[in-house]
């Protein structure tokens, strides 16, 4: 048969086995835990605590600072030692609460609770969500209350369970997949009481076969819910191509995935969906893959969020002395740090040490026009044409090309030949074109 | 034969004046209006279309003088000169703002400014904004060192010397297109005669600027009470002077501890 996939993208090295055999270890903090304000899209979350007031671990403290953001949830008991601008991966000082662990992680009421989410109303479903401050686990952090009130719910058919873990290196929901599918589908039906007309497609990329067979067994018995497997390339994790993989819908950049009447969530949001409708825990853990040749045992970590990255690479026996290169995240869609000391905030999928940096090694020559990277776009853009406009910081014609479509996936700098530097460019002319249209809005 | 000759020469001629009468008539109506102080502006300017003034050429900024979208000494080339007699053709009154040059509100060069890592991608300051922490420099605020005020300068003013830009007062014009190019808004446009300036922008507190570069302002606002003119104040953790108010004595410079107070 033929497995579900998009038009383009690339084969990159997948470097799974370093971690994919390896149980998930719960990892507890030894120092301050650091919660930067701003862990999603959209206007940063206001702090709710002030110096020196004792928190509980699950105790909101900072609220949504509008419709698009989120909660954020201390996710151990304590002090506040400070509010101020903290350092974290963006490499910018963003303001955050700093939290003093007393150790004894003593709950808020309730917290913990079990509840049946088939009793629960569509509005007490989405409120849950909300007062958890679940956002897009994947990466993106796009509030997933927000994704679940969709302006015409009956219009959406499916929901689809983003298991493609396209990005190498990473293991984080394989893993989960093997360890806790039953919450994954328990999750997906939590989602599928919000819309009545919905299917649950759960869609998993055929390099995790035991992830695919876990599933499977599990959804036996529900008539609403499929595991769909999916051809194992990269970027098929990527919501547009995941979407037109399972349904053969597609969308452009002016369109939300609600417009094709999809709904796309991350295995490890639905896990936390799961966890704040029926067991009433809002979001205190992720699972954090620590990766990579420059780590001595690498391994997928179990942390609280606010965890300093540097204390989970030490957990994981330590970075090497040869390690030179560090990425938040995978190798395709990371991004470089020059410290471990930062937190992990909700976002954080994975750090991935190497002992040698590939980008390094390349000199970038000119442009020989073999069109490999139109060829593997997976937004079918034309790369080459968008990077003159690039270095001519030609933001009409950037835009004339398409170039908002653009998802920075990377795959176009992956494949070229003449290793022409694409996808920082088009980062830098995408952020251009969209601070040049907020100054128009205003 | 004479006949057809005849003829011919006839409707040639006709559809000859047919044609002509309807080119005049619509000549006349569709005459673009065309504003003599147009030509005469353009008459002024210098004429090599560098596009410093950031219209599209001598042609461009002579439109948006007469339009009233620019002001009439918009052209950083002519300076005064040419400021003054565009002036007198728009029959405004003359406003000379004196020659501006750009400065870079930064000093961390390789000497002083730490850095914690190696940068590898495209040289270029705005795409290096959009990696985690704007390249090698510890200070995000400072400047990148990575050229794009270069790429954009058309008088080969400025330069990367050891890591920081430079500007060179005499070949500046002031155009300006440095100041828009940089994506820390370090580069500003100052008064030519302005003698001291800080060279530093970053808002950090003391300790922090401390830890990133030893060229940087602490706001430790000593400055700030050294001065008997007012011309020093704070914005933010950085000091500010105002080149209109300062009397050049040169007394901040010598209090300051880390020196950042620079003679021009």
């Amino acid at each position: 048969m033929r497995l579900a996939t998009f038009q383009g993208g690339v084969h990159p090295f997948e470097g799974k086995e370093l971690t994919q055999d390896k149980p998930i270890r719960t990892y507890e903090p030894q120092g301050d835990l650091i919660f930067p304000l701003s862990q999603h899209i959209g206007a940063p979350a206001s702090a709710v605590v002030k110096k020196n007031d004792t928190v509980l671990m699950g105790q909101v403290i900072a609220e949504a600072g509008g419709f698009v953001s989120a909660n954020i949830v201390s996710s151990v008991s304590g002090k506040v030692k400070a509010v101020e601008p903290r350092l974290t991966v963006s490499g910018m000082k963003v303001p955050a609460i700093v939290i003093e662990n007393d150790g004894n992680y003593t709950p808020v009421e309730g917290l913990g609770q079990k509840r049946d989410y088939t009793k629960m109303s569509k509005q007490e479903i989405i409120d849950a969500v909300k007062a958890a401050g679940i956002v897009g686990l994947g990466g993106a952090g796009f509030p997933t209350h927000v994704k679940l009130m969709p302006k015409d719910p009956d219009a959406i058919d499916y929901i689809i369970v983003n298991g493609a873990e396209c990005e190498p290196y990473l293991t984080s929901d394989h893993r989960q997949m093997i360890e806790c599918p039953e919450e994954i589908v328990k999750g997906l039906k939590v989602v599928l009481q919000l819309f009545d007309h919905a299917k649950g497609v759960i869609a998993v990329e055929e390099n995790k076969p035991d992830g695919i067979r876990n599933l499977q067994k599990l959804v036996e018995a529900e008539p609403r819910i499929e595991v769909v497997p999916l051809k194992t390339k990269y970027p098929q994790g990527g919501e547009r191509n995941i979407i037109y993989a399972v349904t053969g819908r597609q969308i452009n950049s002016t369109k939300l995935p609600a417009d094709a009447g999809c709904i796309v969530d991350n295995v490890s949001t639905i896990i936390a969906i799961y966890h704040a409708v029926c067991e009433n825990t809002p979001i205190l853990t992720r699972v954090f893959t620590v990766t990579g040749d420059g780590v001595n045992d690498p391994g997928n970590f179990r942390v609280r969020i606010g965890t300093m990255i540097s204390e989970i690479a030490e957990a994981a026996g330590g970075l090497k002395d040869t390690t030179k290169k560090l990425i938040s995240g995978g190798p395709m869609m990371g991004m470089a740090m020059a410290t471990t000391e930062v937190p992990v905030v909700k976002t954080s999928s994975a750090l991935t040490c190497f002992t040698q940096d590939q980008v390094e090694l390349l000199q970038e020559t000119a442009c020989i026009r073999c069109g490999r990277c139109v060829q593997v776009c997976p937004s079918n853009i034309v790369p080459t044409m968008m990077l003159e406009a690039a270095r001519r910081q030609d933001l009409a014609e950037f835009v004339t090309l398409h170039g908002m479509e653009c998802m920075e996936c990377g795959s176009c700098t992956y494949i070229c030949p003449a290793r022409r530097p694409m996808t920082q460019a088009f980062k830098q002319m995408r952020q251009a074109v969209m601070a040049e249209r907020r100054k128009q809005k205003k | 034969m004479v006949t057809s000759i005849l003829i011919t020469a006839l409707v040639v001629g006709a559809v000859g004046l047919i044609i002509g009468f309807l080119l005049v008539t619509a000549g006349e109506k569709f005459k673009v209006q065309v504003d003599e102080r147009e030509a005469a502006v353009r008459a002024e300017l210098p004429g090599n279309n560098c596009g410093g003034c950031g219209y599209p050429g001598c042609d461009g900024l002579a439109a948006a003088i007469v339009k009233g979208d620019a002001p009439t000494n918009a052209c950083p080339v002519g300076g005064a000169v040419v400021g003054a007699k565009i002036s007198a053709i728009m029959g405004v009154a003359s406003e000379d703002l004196g020659k501006r040059v750009a400065f870079v509100r930064c000093s961390g060069d390789c000497n002083s400014a730490v850095s914690d890592c190696k940068y590898i991608g495209i040289q270029d300051c705005r795409a290096a904004a959009v990696v985690p922490g704007k390249g090698a420099k510890r200070c995000i605020n400072g400047c990148r060192g990575y050229g794009s005020c270069i790429t954009v300068c058309k008088f080969d003013a400025i330069h990367v010397e050891n890591g920081v830009a430079v500007v060179n007062p005499l070949n500046c014009v002031g155009c300006g297109k440095c100041v828009q190019a940089c994506p820390n808004g370090l580069i500003t446009l100052i008064p030519e005669h302005t003698a001291y300036m800080v060279a530093c922008s970053s808002q950090e507190k003391g300790k922090a600027v401390k830890e990133s570069c030893s060229a940087g302002c602490i706001g430790c606002t000593l400055c700030t009470k050294q001065c008997e003119y007012g011309a020093i104040s704070m914005n933010g953790n950085v000091s500010v002077i105002d080149p209109d108010k300062c009397q050049a004595c040169g007394k901040c410079a010598e209090k300051c501890p880390v020196k950042v107070i620079r003679k021009r």
